[in-house]
């Protein structure tokens, strides 16, 4: 015989649990909402076609921001090319290949939390004079990715590893039991069964990435003009935005128009990779 | 495939390969022919200004290519004294134990601004001075409402700040102040945003923003009234210089920008960016 | 985990090669926080050396550049660094919690997918757009209520804003991976969804929502061009809320590109104390983390 007063509590708590849930989703929707009107209500008549294609003009007061948006894309290329499987495998070999009180992985997972909270202008400083200077980078699209990749990297190396801790111990005593290679059984059990932590750790890194300011005026720099190769300097959106809403006056518009186009590319590259890994997820052996 | 660690996954493995054929197009095509470089950074004032150059002078010099980088008078300074950079932009003067060779290219003035609201037309130097040392608290002693003055103040180092510190006689250690701002946009946004604010920018991005609807008023000192005018014959009271550095004397390439630069072919760029024309 | 390297039969050699490769992987990565470390120790020396550990922590005003008698007082700042972090991880921590439960258990399954891309956006808005923002909206607005505007409530607000993506993504991951069988069973005991939430999910991913608040405090404490903003740079220990603080990150922002050779220097020495500042809590974190995982290993 279910006592009712206990049924109406549980009831009370549900209810009082999913109206905390709502709300606070509501605000945090709210005031992305507001921020985005903010941003539209001053760039949208600056957007259009050719803002999208032109190159910029007038100190980004005219034209438009085709080269820094193709400068963005390549330093996040370079920066996700050597961050993801750099943090993956470091991941990777603190879970699977160490033991987790051991004193090597812990100095390991130690120094990687610690990376996390260097501020990112002394992230830039450093990028300035290992990649430009000490590996003779210069100030490149090369330099300015390699400086992102060591500040994404945590967000890689944590969230990969939280996909890994969470992969049931029967995946591994199976594959051992079956007497697979390590590799096949991180390759076809372990790596897909980790892949929610994966992604949200790139979705996270590419998001980071995009948004940094401060680390990439000092190493990709602030050339506006179409990068030919990855040893040129190019101007990131959100260095451009920096730059317009702080140093051009007049430059107000076009900085919120530029970062209504950022959240866009974002949306798009959130987009491809969430279908990507929607694809790499279902042909998995195991999905969980 | 079966070279490749088999760890790593599809999307990973694609964007390797497309940004490794990315690179290799990439290098290829470019650096191909003989061009005059040239590097130029710092004060992040100056960089828009002298992007624009650079991008005109490139026009008429084919076979040049001059990248101008930001990132602060101080390292202009420092990339200039290194030789990382062939120029240093600066936006104040050269300070004692900096051995570089300065080549003015425009001037900048720096006015007080408060909130449009603010009944205050004009502030004497003293009353100025006694403001920002906390003497002054309240607005109704100059002339304005009865509330409470939120004094802001620039950040250590900052070129606007050695200027005011300049006409005013004061060190910043005298200075109560209740916030501190860096740069121009960052004052003007902090006194639009609070009607019992009072700061201090350049004078033509003030003018920029205060005709542009942004509810803020260039204050008169003493007297005189804020405007690139002014600053332009001289008789107002706070400037500041914009200027090219150099290691030595300016040879090639730099020589050339620097001719041009402080050139009156570039006029008409120094005053879009309103600022007023070095020489005149 | 510890058993794997035990029972693995493997002996192959591509499996060495692998494990050697995810070493050389794991240990670059984590050199690049040393590499770091030396060059901002390499920049802190000479204030180290000339200015001195204890004038760093007693001055009581910053007045780096002074030229009567600097004073490199840099207490207030740290103590700014450590409450602004605080209050952003205060605000975001059960906004972010309860925003990863809302998409995984209470929203339709499409608008818990459309929630997620929000948060994705917000988390890469550029800061300096969050600081414009900020210094527009929300600043005149808590000016209207207790001037100056400019405070750590502000910048907590801010801050928890731009942090709060972070610990709902991974919050949510972390939830994501909660065994089905865990939600079947507490089905079958007939616990309701509160309960099940509180008393299942959230404890089966508390490690994943820990590593998660970890990486978000870690982004409020390193965080640059929104906070100094709307934080006021004033640095003091403030009195209130509605007081102005200083970050040591934005003290950094507002003066490097500014900073001659003394002053530079300083600067650098700043970012070390607070590069230790976060190391101490860490290793004390990491030690906790090692014990309890001692004794679950010892339990199971």
């Amino acid at each position: 015989m279910p006592d009712p007063s206990r049924h109406r509590r549980t009831r009370t708590a549900d209810r009082l649990l999913g109206a905390l849930c709502w709300a606070s989703a509501l605000a945090v929707v709210a005031v992305f909402l507001w921020l985005l009107w903010d941003l539209l209500s001053q760039g949208l008549s600056h957007l259009s076609w050719s803002f999208l294609t032109g190159t910029v003009e007038d100190a980004g007061r005219g034209g438009g921001i085709a080269p820094v948006i193709l400068s963005t894309l390549l330093i996040l290329l370079v920066c996700l090319a050597v961050a993801v499987p750099l943090g993956v495998g470091c991941a990777t070999w603190l879970s699977e290949y160490q033991r987790p009180d051991g004193a090597l992985a812990g100095a390991i997972t130690k120094a990687v939390d610690l990376l996390a909270s260097v501020p990112s202008i002394v992230f830039g400083l450093f990028g300035m004079v290992f990649f430009c200077q000490v590996l003779d980078l210069g100030f490149s699209i090369t330099a300015g990715g390699l400086t992102l990749a060591c500040m994404i990297l945590p967000i890689i190396i944590r969230t990969t590893l939280t996909g890994l801790h969470s992969a049931p111990n029967e995946l591994r005593l199976g594959a051992a039991a079956l007497g697979m290679t390590r590799h096949s059984a991180l390759r076809h059990l372990l790596i897909p069964a980790a892949v929610p932590g994966i992604v949200v750790g790139v979705t996270l890194g590419i998001s980071r990435a995009m948004a940094e300011t401060a680390a990439l005026i000092f190493t990709s720099g602030y050339a506006t003009r179409m990068p030919s190769s990855l040893s040129d300097s190019g101007r990131a959106m959100s260095v451009h935005i920096y730059d317009l809403a702080m140093n051009v006056p007049g430059g107000a518009a076009n900085a919120a128009a530029s970062a209504a186009i950022l959240l866009a590319v974002l949306t798009a590259i959130n987009f491809t990779a969430s279908k990507l890994s929607d694809r790499w997820h279902a042909k998995a052996v195991v999905t969980r | 495939m079966h070279k490749i660690p088999s760890y790593i996954p599809q999307p990973l493995l694609f964007s390797l390969t497309s940004i490794g054929i990315a690179a290799t197009l990439l290098c290829s095509c470019g650096k191909k022919d003989e061009t005059r470089q040239l590097i130029l950074t710092g004060s992040s004032t100056c960089a828009p200004m002298v992007a624009d150059m650079a991008k005109r002078f490139e026009e008429s010099h084919p076979g040049t290519r001059i990248d101008v980088q930001s990132g602060g008078s101080s390292r202009g300074i420092a990339d200039a004294t290194s030789g990382l950079a062939d120029i240093g932009m600066i936006s104040r003067n050269l300070k004692e134990g900096e051995d570089l060779t300065p080549h003015r290219m425009a001037m900048d003035g720096v006015c007080v601004i408060v909130h449009q609201d603010n009944p205050v037309e004009n502030l004497t130097k003293q009353q100025v001075i006694d403001i920002y040392t906390g003497k002054i608290e309240n607005w109704k002693d100059v002339g304005g409402a009865d509330k409470a003055i939120v004094v802001a103040n620039k950040a250590e180092g900052r070129a606007t700040l050695e200027v005011f510190l300049g006409y005013t006689g004061l060190d910043n250690a005298d200075i109560q102040a209740d916030i501190v701002v860096g740069e121009n946009q960052q004052a003007i946004k902090t006194a639009a945003g609070n009607p019992n604010a009072i700061s201090y920018v350049s004078i033509g991005e003030a003018a920029y923003e205060a005709e542009h609807g942004t509810p803020i008023k260039l204050i008169q000192a003493d007297g005189l009234a804020p405007t690139t005018g002014a600053v332009a014959n001289g008789s107002f009271p706070i400037t500041r210089p914009l200027q090219l550095v150099t290691k030595g004397e300016a040879t090639g390439l730099a020589k050339e920008f620097i001719d041009y630069a402080t050139s009156e072919e570039v006029h008409d760029l120094v005053e879009k960016h309103l600022f007023v024309p070095a020489g005149n | 985990m510890t058993w794997w390297r035990n029972i693995s039969l493997s002996r192959q050699g591509t499996d060495r090669l692998v494990g050697g490769g995810l070493g050389l992987m794991a240990v670059i990565s984590a050199s690049v926080v040393f590499f770091i470390l030396i060059f901002v120790c390499r920049g802190a020396l000479p204030a180290l050396r000339e200015v001195g550990l204890t004038r760093l922590l007693t001055d009581g005003r910053w007045l780096p550049a002074s030229s009567r008698e600097p004073q490199y007082g840099v207490t207030a700042m740290l103590a700014g660094s450590l409450l602004v972090t605080a209050g952003a991880m205060l605000l975001a921590t059960p906004l972010g919690l309860l925003s990863a439960l809302f998409e995984r258990f209470y929203a339709p399954r499409n608008l818990g997918r459309w929630y997620r891309r929000v948060l994705e956006l917000l988390a890469g808005v550029p800061s300096v757009v969050f600081g414009l923002w900020g210094l527009m909206v929300l600043v005149p607005a808590i000016n209207r209520w207790h001037p100056p505007g400019q405070s750590l409530l502000a910048a907590t607000l801010i801050l928890g804003l731009m942090v709060l993506p972070t610990l709902a993504l991974t919050a949510s991951a972390a939830l994501e991976s909660v065994p089905a069988a865990y939600f079947q069973a507490a089905s079958a005991l007939g616990m309701g969804r509160a309960a099940t939430i509180l008393g299942v999910a959230l404890p089966a991913a508390r490690t994943g929502i820990g590593g998660g608040a970890l990486l978000a405090a870690a982004r409020a404490i390193g965080e640059t061009m929104a906070v100094v903003m709307v934080c006021g740079n004033i640095a003091q220990i403030p009195g209130s809320v509605f007081d102005p603080v200083r970050p040591v990150t934005s003290t950094i922002a507002l003066e490097m590109g500014y900073a001659t050779a003394a002053h530079r220097s300083v600067l650098f020495a700043t970012a070390l104390l607070l590069i230790l500042m976060v190391a101490g809590p860490l290793g004390l974190a990491a030690f906790v983390k090692t014990q309890q995982k001692k004794r679950t290993v010892r339990h199971a």
